[in-house]
């Protein structure tokens, strides 16, 4: 300001232009660090506290766990060395952690297709919503783990059973969500669609998938979270790569400070996937909630 | 001449083995290119009438012909803006007028003569600057504006409006009904309005329909305006035919059939 106020004397236009563009010229400016540092500094400050802690709860001898110091210490080769590959389980945890997310994805993708088609069947019919509700909301509550006995039954096979088991657990919700966002549309969006004489899958598709999505997206984050709970629970059980029987093995050779990275690990994925899933939402119904 | 005849339109609706007679042979004859209103008391089955006409409701007893054709489903052409406009909202403006265009002119224009049908559209309903915005992203006249031109695009032999200016601003309101009454002049489409407002129907209409209170309400008496087009707002204030015609629908709505007091 300072600056183009003596050059006004002798240039009006360009100092006049200089001071329209002066507010928008710093990328960074006092107010927006000031906002950072606001969203920044309470988590840190708790983490830091957390672990200081933890690290003197646990620092006295016959401490059931690790302090933080050491669970960094024993673990430091699997922390610095995630891609190491020794072949059959012996593997770094980033072998681990992607064979689960494979799981999660093949089971959560059938259970998002399946889930969408099911649901937008029951939410067309009255009598089908009132004759299935009941069912799924008993079926929902079954906890992931009770399913998998009868999924190693079916499939004699730990790959297959781990999978199914993810999209029977992710599945409900995404049917209850896409029912009620199917039956949620609104009677005017099926005029336009009457009036201009949409076919069945042009409604389909232009109408009642961007309609439901909002609640299609809510039904899909439910069942991403769930299903990855359920991955690291069922292969503890099946054995096999996975992080799930990374921490299994680890609790096998005593090995508590490994659990704890892993777990550090396992609660970092479920949050990135929880994100993704509401970053697509957030991409796909843009605008929809008017 | 007629071109639209709805005759001895009569609807019921069962709820709960309860019958509900809400119209009651309705009969009105339409002209090629006739702008005419419907007016009545909120609840009186207006809306029901237009939906009979558009397909979307399926009359108890009656006939509506168009064309001297039984009409019995839905179809463009008969476009109905609706009475709260009913955007698609996860749709630009744009999109909304394309979806419609896409759909009805397919097979009987290419795409290029399609773009340029939808950008014709838009700026016949002055939206040409707004057409990549959303419509939570629009004014309420901005939407009906855009509803319009989405039922225009159409190229409907009948335009069906339900109340498409209720919810607006005196200003806007009048505003669009200049629009209106000068795309009509041009495009000289069949039109059935519903409207609230006395002073509308008599600027827009040909002819105004009055109905009677439901429950089985029918028409009750129908005026003809005879004002000559284009018709100027402002000229008609103390225009004698206006300000009778105007005293006419008052007197039959407000002295004749006025609301019965709601019991409550
Ligand atoms: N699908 C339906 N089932 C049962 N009753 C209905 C149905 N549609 C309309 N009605 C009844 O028909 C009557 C007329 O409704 P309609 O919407 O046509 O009134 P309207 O004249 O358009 O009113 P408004 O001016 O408030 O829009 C109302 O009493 C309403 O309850
Ligand atoms: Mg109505």
């Amino acid at each position: 300001m300072a600056t183009t106020s003596t050059i006004g004397v002798t240039a009006p236009g360009i100092a006049a232009k200089a001071a329209e563009k002066a507010p928008r010229a710093p990328f960074i400016t006092a107010a927006s660090l000031r906002g950072m540092a606001a969203n920044l500094i309470p988590p840190v400050v708790v983490m830091i506290a957390f672990l200081v802690i933890w690290e003197l709860l646990c620092s006295r001898p016959g401490a059931g766990l690790p302090p933080p110091s050491r669970v960094v210490t024993e673990a430091w080769d699997i922390i610095v060395n995630p891609f190491y590959d020794n072949g059959g389980t012996d593997k770094g945890l980033f072998w681990h952690i992607s064979a689960s997310i494979q799981r999660v994805a093949l089971g959560f993708a059938l259970a998002t297709v399946v889930g969408i088609l099911v649901g937008t069947l029951i939410g067309q019919s009255d009598w089908a919503m009132r004759g299935l509700d009941p069912i799924f909301q008993v079926l929902r509550t079954i906890p992931p783990l009770a399913w998998l006995p009868l999924s190693l039954a079916a499939f004699r096979d730990g790959q297959p059973s781990a999978i199914f088991v993810i999209f029977i657990t992710s599945i409900w919700p995404i049917i209850i969500n896409t029912a009620v966002g199917i039956r949620n549309i609104p009677q005017d969006y099926r005029n336009v669609s009457a009036v201009l004489q949409l076919n069945p899958i042009e409604f389909f598709s232009k109408i009642m998938l961007p309609s439901a999505a909002p609640y299609i997206f809510t039904g899909l984050r439910i069942g991403v979270g769930l299903s990855w709970l359920a991955i690291v629970a069922a292969e503890m059980l099946i054995g096999g790569v996975g992080i799930g029987f990374f921490i299994w093995d680890a609790w096998n050779s005593s090995h508590i400070s490994e659990i704890i990275v892993a777990l550090v690990y396992v609660g970092v994925i479920g949050f990135i996937l929880d994100r993704f899933v509401a970053f697509i939402g957030n991409l796909v119904t843009r605008g929809a909630a008017a | 001449m007629t071109y639209l005849s709805i005759e001895n339109v009569g609807i019921s609706f069962t709820r709960n083995g309860r019958t509900n007679e809400v119209l009651r042979d309705v009969s009105v004859k339409i002209a090629r290119g006739e702008f005419v209103s419907l007016i009545g008391h909120s609840g009186c089955g207006k809306s029901t009438v237009l939906n009979i006409v558009a397909g979307l409701l399926k009359a108890s007893t009656g006939v509506v012909l168009l064309e001297d054709k039984e009409v019995n489903s839905p179809g463009p052409d008969r476009a109905v803006v609706f009475q709260n406009h009913s955007l698609l909202p996860w749709l630009t403006v744009r999109e909304n007028v394309s979806l419609a265009v896409d759909k009805v002119m397919k097979g009987r224009k290419t795409k290029a003569e399609r773009n340029e049908w939808i950008d014709h559209n838009l700026a016949l309903v002055n939206m040409t600057h707004a057409a990549e915005r959303r419509p939570n992203e629009i004014s309420g006249g901005m939407k009906q504006r855009v509803g319009i031109a989405r039922a225009l695009a159409m190229e409907p032999k009948v335009l069906l409006l339900d109340e498409p200016f209720g919810a607006l601003d005196a200003l806007t309101r009048a505003h669009l009904q200049d629009s209106l009454m000068e795309i009509h002049g041009r495009l000289g489409n069949a039109v059935i309005m519903i409207t609230h407002d006395v002073d509308e129907a008599v600027l827009l209409s040909d002819r105004i329909v009055m109905m009677t209170n439901g429950p089985s309400a029918t028409v009750g008496e129908i005026l003809k305006v005879d004002l000559e087009r284009p018709r100027r707002r402002l000229e008609l204030v103390e225009d004698p035919t206006y300000t009778h015609a105007r005293a006419e629908v008052l007197e039959f709505l407000y002295a004749r059939h006025a609301k019965p007091a709601v019991a409550a």
